[in-house]
């Protein structure tokens, strides 16, 4: 038997992630700086911990429901409402899942059937493309560009519109650009998604880390809320990527159908993840509030570097990513970050990874001490000035 | 002052404590101000002693510098007219006297001090602090170890590690 021919052909169409190899490289790297990872770099603060520890002590190793614990879904109804005044019902309107990922693959998994397609937007977080293949739907993806500061506009979308679309992902603020999109840019794509079935997965895990002005949702339109399903939890904010924990709310039909993949192919989240994340979000506001005023003293420090090192660099307002166009370079996206790596020691990702879009472009996370981010932004603008740049 | 430049005062306040070593320059972009704004608030800190120093935190057990710290709980008499505040300084004038606090609770005065051995520390206690006036009673405790001082963990520093294969 051949089993490469039993893998299923979805499976197959996905390409693996070719990212890998930087990463090899980075390992046998003394001093060596990476703006490459995606997540934190703080830790989570010492009360969500606690809570955890507290947790396994009382001896709180079982199951939980399967959507959550109800105590936890009745914080996020009151989270949702104190900082984005979106209302949820906790006990049919939220789910609890493994992280914002498993939210994401629930929500593809209970509106795509083969054929369907799944507008995409790029360049985005590298997950969308996937699991819509998994599921046989087909990607639609939207070229957005730098001019446009990597917004959605309606012309862009309404172009990509098909009998057969289903689904629009948005993801604002987004990974990797850290654009955001406001109520006005919204409202445009409300007039076009208004009068048609197509639903939307809204990936919001970033809001909280939103510099300019408030975040606001899709969702927080009344005529657009019942076709939302809102992606969003604790990784980001709260500096708990390592427990997997995110959440997803919508309309109880489709929060329905998410939780029963979730129930057979997950049973439920983790049970000290869920204790944690209750103390997360009833004391932790001022520890987020303080983190996010320190990433966006290092954004500041990220656009003056590198622009510093001659680079044109679109201002992002949430995430905790920086997407300098290096076109000037006269390198591609891979070569450059193969030579920044070996002769700088400083690991950015290619904008090619998040959507062919991306090529011209880097990623270079924020989530990193403020010495780090210096000493890299020395080391870049000292690659630049020998490639006599900036 | 109005509430935005209260909000920014605070921020460079903040920043400059968590590293007293960021520039002007680095600190303006930081806030998204000019360089002379920060230039003119730090001037104006310092000018009011709001910004009363810039020091270094120095774990000295690291080095062959051998210190001795003690905590000294102090009980005192306070003086008609002059309350608590002129024994205090009596006190913290002494240079080997690191910090003094006026306290609530079962004593009045913490006084930290620091000394080249066990011997100076108990000379300061017992010919300098116990002989003034006012002192009623002293209680001393030594300090073994220092976990974190001022907000500064001293721990080594823990290397990043964070998996670099995620996106």
């Amino acid at each position: 038997m051949n089993v490469k021919e039993m893998i299923s052909p979805w499976v197959r169409a996905v390409p693996p992630s070719g990212i890998r190899k930087y990463f090899d490289l980075l390992n046998d790297m003394k001093d060596a700086i990476s703006l490459g990872v995606g997540e934190p770099d703080f830790v989570t603060p010492w009360n969500i911990r606690e809570a955890g520890i507290y947790s396994l002590e009382k001896g709180y190793t079982h199951y939980t429901p399967n959507m959550g614990y109800l105590e936890l879904r009745e914080e996020i109804s009151r989270y949702m409402k104190r900082k984005f005044n979106m209302e949820y019902d906790p006990k049919s309107e939220i789910i609890v899942t493994v992280g914002g990922s498993e939210a994401i693959d629930l929500a593809l998994r209970a509106l795509v059937e083969p054929g369907d397609e799944v507008i995409i937007p790029e360049p985005c977080f590298v997950a969308y493309k996937p699991c819509t293949l998994f599921n046989g739907g087909k990607p639609v993806t939207i070229r957005l560009s730098s001019e446009n500061k990597f917004k959605l506009t309606p012309e862009l979308l309404e172009k990509s519109i098909t009998p057969r679309t289903k689904v629009l992902i948005l993801s604002y603020p987004n990974n990797p650009t850290g654009a955001v999109m406001n109520r006005e840019d919204l409202a445009k794509i409300v007039e076009v998604l208004k009068d048609r079935d197509i639903m939307v997965i809204s990936d919001e895990i970033y809001a909280e880390l939103t510099y300019e002005g408030k975040h606001i949702s899709i969702a927080n339109f009344p005529e657009m809320k019942e076709k939302v399903i809102v992606i969003n939890g604790f990784s980001k904010a709260f500096a708990m990527t390592g427990w997997r924990l995110g959440f997803a709310c919508g309309h109880p039909d489709v929060i329905n159908a998410m939780f029963k993949i979730h129930q057979y192919a997950i049973m439920c989240s983790p049970t000290m993840s869920q204790k944690a994340a209750i103390e997360a979000l009833r004391s932790s506001d001022s520890q987020v509030t303080a983190m996010v005023r320190e990433y966006n003293r290092r954004r500041r420090i990220m656009v003056d570097g590198f622009r510093k090192a001659g680079f044109d660099c679109f201002e992002p307002q949430g995430a905790f990513y920086v997407f300098p166009d290096i076109r000037s370079s006269g390198m591609t996206s891979d070569q450059f970050c193969e030579r920044l790596l070996t002769e700088e020691k400083v690991l950015v990702v290619s904008g090619a990874a998040f959507g062919e879009c991306g090529e011209g472009f880097v990623r270079a996370t924020y989530a990193n001490s403020m010495e780090n981010i210096i000493e890299a932004l020395k080391r870049i603008q000292r690659f630049t000035k020998k490639l006599g740049l900036g | 002052m109005d509430s935005k430049n209260a909000e920014f005062i605070q921020e460079v306040l903040e920043i400059l404590e968590s590293n007293g070593k960021y520039t002007e320059e680095q600190i303006a972009v930081m806030l998204n101000v000019s360089v002379d704004e920060v230039r003119e608030a730090i001037k104006t800190l310092e000018e009011k002693n709001i910004i009363v120093g810039y020091k270094t935190v120095v774990n000295w057990e690291k080095t062959q510098k051998e210190t001795v710290t003690a905590l000294i709980e102090v009980k005192v008499a306070p003086q008609r007219g002059e309350g608590f505040d002129k024994i205090a300084e009596r006190i913290y004038r002494y240079p080997e006297v690191k910090s003094c606090y006026l306290m609530s609770g079962g004593f009045d005065l913490t006084v930290i001090i620091e000394g080249k051995s066990l011997k100076d520390i108990a000379f300061f206690v017992s010919e300098k602090l116990a002989t003034l006036e006012s002192v009623l009673s002293t209680s001393t405790h030594f300090v073994l170890k220092r976990y974190k001082e001022n907000g500064t963990i001293f721990e080594d520093k823990q290397r990043d590690n964070r998996e670099a294969v995620i996106l």
